[in-house]
């Protein structure tokens, strides 16, 4: 059978699970809507807080990613790993005490405020869009390498499957897909990897192969020395060592690690869980599921790196593998005869460099490359649209629950019944799919990168306030506003300046102390740490009520 | 009496969470990114340290620092259960939510 019957095979059935979960676990009420009625247990929501996390970005961008930046990369692989530390033991357990719906919520009763709430609500929405955009572009790519249909059908297919289930189950029906979409996820990217594990080095566990010495066929020596050896060879920067300076490296890690802990679609899922034991128990199960992707990832992009040098290197163009030719169909590759040799020179000069290979078919592509069985390669297209869907849904679901419950029932109209409320959390996600639909169509940067900056603004706003109102019992509603808005603002305006105002500033000499804008969310994170401390010693003390609310959510629940 | 054995709780909480904080430091921002290079002088197997360390390692450890802190928390809830029902008894028993 030809992949594209296998991914149409693997497609149907996944697709089909997720419609039929969707219909099993339709939400009758707002606390099943926002928290699936807050008894899932810590296993199952470890899986779906792994599947929620992990986005096209992880699934499809991240091993391309790091293969091209080669020891560089790690800011993502500890940033979207060591997040999870900060999530467990600085946030989840205090966050389930307190045992309501949202994030803003939080900020809101935390801070008595309802102008907290809404600022809280505003960066919800805004990170949670920047974020859902790149999962619906990254769902698109798929839909139109695997299927080859249009993108723009592409995008509409994965809108109509997300629209589904989250508007009838909400966080009910997005918890138990995302169980399912977990599944899928993490056996469309081990079974490639493994196999070519095996194929390059003859180990099977891709961890351990990354360390070890290439079969014969692949010409021996260790991988990475070999890999090393390879890019010297043709100019290409050694794969070992680091391009960026350490202190870029160092705030990007960061950003991504506080970015992490502060996104409102992770943290909610903290609040399915029925008790506070429960919240620790399935953050660890969640970074276990994590880390058996993020662990082989790095395996990934060494291999997939390799095998592409080894392939495409100096071959006759008119002789390329069929691969070659369908990934050129849509962009995702391309050869230019600069020479007019007919060959490819694949090297690091741009100047005589004649192949441009896109990072995203690093993943997508690295089991024809490597020629592994049809249905091996169909598997990585089920694979890339479960991660990228189970995000959606997570994401919609924040920007649905801030508008229903935070802005309208908590702020605005606080007379509206139950009934009403989930009314209008099931329009907001609508509405909110539409607008997803339009930027996965007409997407502002890669999928990565657009993600990296969701992350900047989650660390720079979100965390410092939520840390501070579990840790510093002092810290007012006065301390936290003013911190959000400096770091929100100091962080965007720099992204938006370097990244759509002044693109051509954007290199390490315009740089803040050299640091680029993927990284400035950690600066952001400072500002707004320092604001908060600073305004609250010139401001009054928050009510005794609100000082025993940060008693209350530091103990655990008495059994 | 109660706040007392709340009072330990909590700084017993902050104790374990600055431990395992700075552990999570040591390997990810020590060993992954302010040390990398220097460790990469080291080699086991296929992997330069630094590099190991960057790529992988530290994801393990991170791993590792939550069922720690999940091991350590789970006993010190037991411990303050124990104390706050000692403590409460004929008192206002604390309600369990």
């Amino acid at each position: 059978m030809t992949v594209q019957i296998w991914t149409y095979i693997f497609v149907f059935l996944t697709f089909g699970l997720y419609i039929g979960i969707a219909v099993w676990s339709r939400a009758g009420s707002t606390n099943e809507f926002y928290v699936a009625g807050g008894g899932v247990p810590p296993l199952a929501n470890g899986m779906a807080t792994a599947a929620d996390w992990m986005s096209a970005a992880s699934f499809i961008s991240m091993a391309g990613l790091i293969s091209f930046l080669g020891r560089d990369g790690t800011f993502y692989l500890m940033g979207w790993t060591g997040g999870y530390v900060l999530l467990a033991l600085l946030l989840a357990p205090y966050l389930r005490k307190f045992g309501k719906f949202t994030v803003p919520d939080f900020i809101g009763d935390r801070y008595y405020s309802r102008t907290a709430r809404l600022i809280a609500v505003f960066c919800a929405i805004v990170i949670s869009f920047v974020y859902v955009c790149g999962q619906m572009q990254g769902a698109g790519i798929v839909f139109s390498r695997f299927l080859e249909v249009d993108i723009t059908v592409g995008v509409l297919i994965g809108m109509t499957i997300v629209f589904f289930y989250a508007v009838l189950g909400g966080m009910k029906g997005i918890t138990y897909t995302q169980v399912a979409q977990y599944c899928v996820l993490i056996f469309a990217f081990m079974v490639p990897a493994i196999f070519i594990s095996i194929l390059m080095t003859g180990i099977p566990i891709p961890q351990l192969g990354f360390g070890a010495e290439l079969t014969d066929a692949f010409g021996g020596g260790y991988l990475l020395d070999r890999l090393d050896g390879m890019s010297t060879e043709l100019g290409f920067a050694v794969y070992t060592e680091g391009q960026r300076s350490t202190q870029d490296v160092f705030f990007i890690t960061a950003a991504l690690m506080f970015g992490t802990a502060g996104l409102p679609h992770v943290i909610i899922r903290f609040f399915t869980v029925p008790n506070v034991r429960a919240a620790r128990h399935s953050a660890g199960y969640a970074l276990v599921f994590i880390a058996i992707l993020y662990t082989t990832a790095p395996a990934v992009a060494a291999f997939a790196r390799t095998n592409l040098i080894n392939t495409v290197d100096n071959l006759e163009y008119a002789s390329v593998p069929e691969w070659f030719t369908t990934w050129e169909t849509t962009n995702l590759i391309s050869f230019n005869d600069k020479n007019g040799d007919g060959r490819i020179q694949y090297v690091g000069d741009p100047e005589t460099n004649e192949l441009n290979v896109n990072r995203d078919i690093m993943v997508l592509a690295n089991p024809e490359i490597a020629g592994l069985p049809n249905w091996v390669v169909a598997l990585v297209a089920a694979g890339g649209l479960a991660a990228a869907l189970s995000t959606a849904a997570g994401l919609l679901l924040v920007i649905s629950t801030a508008v229903s419950h935070d802005m309208l029932k908590r702020s605005f109209m606080p007379g509206i019944s139950e009934k009403q409320e989930l009314l209008y959390a099931r329009i907001a996600i609508f509405v909110a799919v539409l607008i997803a639909g339009y930027f996965g169509i007409n997407p502002p940067a890669y999928v990565a990168q657009v993600v990296a900056f969701a992350f900047g603004l989650a660390a720079a706003s979100f965390f410092p306030a939520i840390v501070l109102g579990i840790f510093q019992k002092r810290m007012n509603k006065e301390g936290a506003i003013a911190g959000m808005i400096a770091g929100f603002v100091f962080t965007a305006g720099y992204i938006v300046y370097f990244r759509f105002i002044n693109p051509a500033a954007d290199n390490a000499e315009n740089w803040l102390f050299g640091i680029s804008p993927e990284g400035i969310g950690t600066v952001g994170t400072l500002i707004n740490l320092a604001v908060a401390l600073t305004v609250v010693r010139f401001t009054p003390e928050p009510p005794l009520e609100v000082q025993e609310i940060v008693e209350d959510i530091r103990l655990p629940e008495l059994t | 009496m109660s706040d007392n054995s709340a009072h330990d709780y909590w700084r017993a909480n902050i104790r374990i969470v600055l431990w395992l904080l700075s552990v999570w430091f040591l390997v990810s921002f020590g060993a992954g990114i302010l040390f990398v290079d220097a460790l990469d002088t080291i080699r086991i197997g296929g992997f330069k340290l630094g590099f190991w360390f960057a790529q992988q390692g530290s994801i393990f450890v991170f791993v590792i620092l939550i069922f720690v802190y999940i091991h350590l928390m789970d006993k010190l809830d037991d411990k303050f259960n124990r104390d706050s029902r000692g403590e409460n008894k004929g008192h206002d028993g604390g309600s369990s939510e």
